[in-house]
């Protein structure tokens, strides 16, 4: 084991919740805790499966209708724990199907009311036309860019803080202007693209939170070249500023 | 009758004037198909032998045309839509360049490609006899949204074909179509051999593939099995008959499969009149369609052209490629035919190009590209977004080897148009994605 210690990286159903190259979060998270120093653990969370031992960072992602029914069950078991872990300031970065699960409610098109974990103070109602296409958001953590792909129209509850604002796209529900959701150390965002690679700003923050948890000591960063994200990301920004 | 012959007229002008303006293919279909939706009824009223159609994510241009090859090498006319134009529209257009104006096809067996959504609209008009189900993958064009929406598109293709269906016994999606199909319906599977399916590079994409399981029966006579002898060479068995051995110009498993498709349906479609000989000696012949594998002499070297769309086709591609010394570029482009979300990126792994690295990654995604290597800890020479720039680079950085350029859509038919032009290459019809 490396000095720094040992972080481990939970990956919330990666069968049935990563869609649309979400993968690429846990990808980008691993990779950036090694080159930071960090030993890094992924561990995959499937449906029925034990809890980890350890869990500092969590990813979950975007998923088919059948892929969301089928963690359900394993979701409402694990409620109490992973609501207690967020309050504790577990980092956690939820994208487009867990970040509505990870919100009070999922109200579909019939008007069925769906539980969620309440982690995020955000209700989501089912619509038939999709949110689709290049997405730039200004955040805390700088200009996020990234690509969204949803029908659910997210509402935030009044105190609840949004990931960012839009700057080109449609975020929540298409007329508010806010994105995601952020409480404690979690975001849930509908950004795909993946959002991390290209913003290793957030990456980043997470990963210093997760430090923090697994070692008890702040975050010891090493200098990383950032060159290539920074070309995919400042480029993008202006492309869909121009055109959207 | 009359507005049949409307439409044929009215389409075959509009044909006519799109090929003086070397435009799509689709445009003369969508007039024809508005005067008279009937006419494709009409028009294949009088083919007898059989309509096929090839439906699935990945593969339908190669599998389409190789099986319209067999079919044709068994002397029978065949009707086709050459130009991987696989919606209803582009299939009337090719309608249109075959029919007289009774609007009675000669042809005897109609082999059609058609995506999985214009399948079914072609089903609603007319009922295929014979449907050949080849995969269920997540596109990047994201047109369905959801891979079980898929799945169940191609389940109804299924149940609205008359006579027999073809599944893939490997993906599980195909595969439980066939408990799905209505009494009556022959059922036969195509697929590697099961005694040698371990040696075989996993091909279906791992991510969010959850089928429940089906157990496919054990195979028989009819169906048609895979045998690769090595990266080049391989047969086709059904029961004792024996396909092969074949060597296709097309490279990769990918076509391997896609021939062991095309030679089960072939059997299907020509029953006894099937023979091996001449299934072997037509496929041999088949060239790759447009950009699947489309290999240019330059300067006395090779450069391989390969069409990336989805995670499943580049994890395919790169496993059939993978060991062998060449230089490589990559091309993204994210116009709506390449997909406008290059998040699939990251559903491919790319560790198999660690050791030889990248040498050129470009189009307008270069840097996203670039990126997604870096993470997967494969070294990229150069990122250069300008297409013309990066092609003349890569030729003359690399003059004394092998090249190949994995390339999404947009970005292969600039690269090719450019390719054409210095090396005085063939025009090639523009398919669709
Ligand atoms: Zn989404």
């Amino acid at each position: 084991m490396t000095a720094k210690g040992r972080i481990t990286l939970v990956h919330l159903y990666p069968r049935e919740m990563s869609i649309y190259g979400d993968l690429g979060n846990t990808r980008c998270l691993a990779a950036r805790i090694r080159r930071h120093g960090y030993d890094c653990v992924v561990h995959d969370h499937h449906p029925g499966m034990p809890w980890p031992e350890q869990a500092h960072l969590f990813m979950g992602g975007g998923g088919q209708d059948s892929g969301q029914s089928r963690v359900q069950d394993d979701l409402a078991v694990n409620a109490d724990r992973l609501r207690g872990l967020a309050a504790d300031g577990v980092p956690m970065v939820m994208i487009c199907g867990m970040y509505q699960m990870f919100g009070h409610a999922f109200i579909t098109h019939d008007g069925v009311e769906l539980p969620g974990l309440g982690i995020l103070d955000v209700t989501t109602r089912g619509q038939s036309t999709r949110m689709i296409g290049g997405i730039v958001l200004d955040t805390d953590f700088g200009q996020v860019v990234g690509f969204e792909n949803h029908s659910g129209a997210t509402v935030l509850g009044s105190g609840q803080a949004p990931f960012g604002r839009v700057v080109v796209g449609h975020g929540n529900n298409g007329t508010d202007g806010t994105e995601g959701a952020r409480a404690h150390n979690v975001i849930g965002s509908y950004l795909h693209g993946p959002i991390l690679p290209a913003n290793p700003a957030v990456a980043d923050a997470l990963i210093a939170a997760a430090a923090e948890v697994a070692t008890g000591r702040s975050f010891e960063p090493e200098p990383l070249d950032d060159s290539l994200a920074e070309q995919a990301r400042t480029r993008q920004i202006a492309r869909l500023r121009k055109t959207g | 009758m009359l507005r049949t012959s409307a439409a044929i007229l009215a389409g075959k002008a509009v044909r006519l004037a799109a090929r003086r303006r070397g435009g799509g293919s689709a445009l003369p279909g969508l007039v024809a198909e508005r005067i008279d939706p009937r006419l494709l009824a009409t028009a294949l009223g009088g083919v007898t032998g059989g309509i096929v159609v090839v439906s699935g994510t990945n593969g339908k241009t190669t599998t389409t045309k190789m099986l319209a090859a067999i079919i044709q090498a068994h002397g029978r006319r065949v009707f086709t839509n050459p130009t991987g134009s696989n919606f209803t529209r582009g299939v009337i257009s090719a309608l249109l360049g075959q029919v007289g104006v009774t609007g009675r096809l000669a042809a005897d067996v109609a082999v059609l490609e058609l995506d999985e959504w214009h399948a079914l609209q072609f089903a609603k008009v007319v009922a295929p006899t014979h449907a050949l189900l080849l995969n269920v993958a997540r596109d990047q064009l994201d047109r369905f949204a959801e891979i079980d929406t898929t799945a169940r598109l191609l389940t109804t293709l299924g149940q609205a074909t008359t006579d027999l269906v073809v599944l893939n016994r490997d993906d599980s999606f195909v595969a439980r179509i066939a408990p799905a199909l209505p009494d009556g319906i022959q059922v036969r599977y195509f697929g590697v051999d099961p005694d040698i399916a371990d040696q075989v590079p996993a091909l279906h994409e791992a991510d969010v593939r959850f089928a429940d399981g089906y157990a496919v029966p054990p195979p028989t006579p009819r169906d048609g099995l895979l045998h690769p002898a090595d990266a080049r060479v391989f047969s086709v068995r059904c029961g004792e008959t024996v396909v092969g051995p074949i060597t296709l110009r097309q490279r990769g498993l990918a076509a391997m499969i896609n021939a062991t498709a095309a030679v089960t349906m072939a059997r299907a479609v020509l029953g006894s009149s099937f023979h091996p000989r001449l299934a072997t000696d037509a496929l041999v012949r088949v060239a790759p369609p447009f950009g699947r594998g489309e290999v240019i002499d330059v300067d006395g070297q090779p450069l391989e052209l390969v069409l990336v769309k989805n995670p499943a086709g580049f994890t395919v591609a790169l496993s059939t490629y993978g060991d062998e010394p060449v230089s490589t570029m990559v091309a993204i482009n994210d116009d709506y035919a390449d997909g406008q979300d290059v998040s699939w990126l990251y559903d491919v792994s790319f560790e198999s190009l660690r050791g030889p690295g990248v040498a050129m990654t470009s189009g307008v995604r270069a840097y996203d590209m670039a990126l997604r290597l870096d993470y997967d800890e494969v070294p990229v020479q150069e990122v250069q977004p300008d297409l013309e720039v990066a092609l003349g680079r890569f030729l003359t950085a690399y003059p004394a080897g092998p090249k190949r350029i994995f390339c999404t859509y947009t970005a292969m038919m600039t690269l090719r148009r450019m390719l054409a032009a210095r090396y005085d290459l063939p025009d090639f019809g523009e398919d669709a994605p």
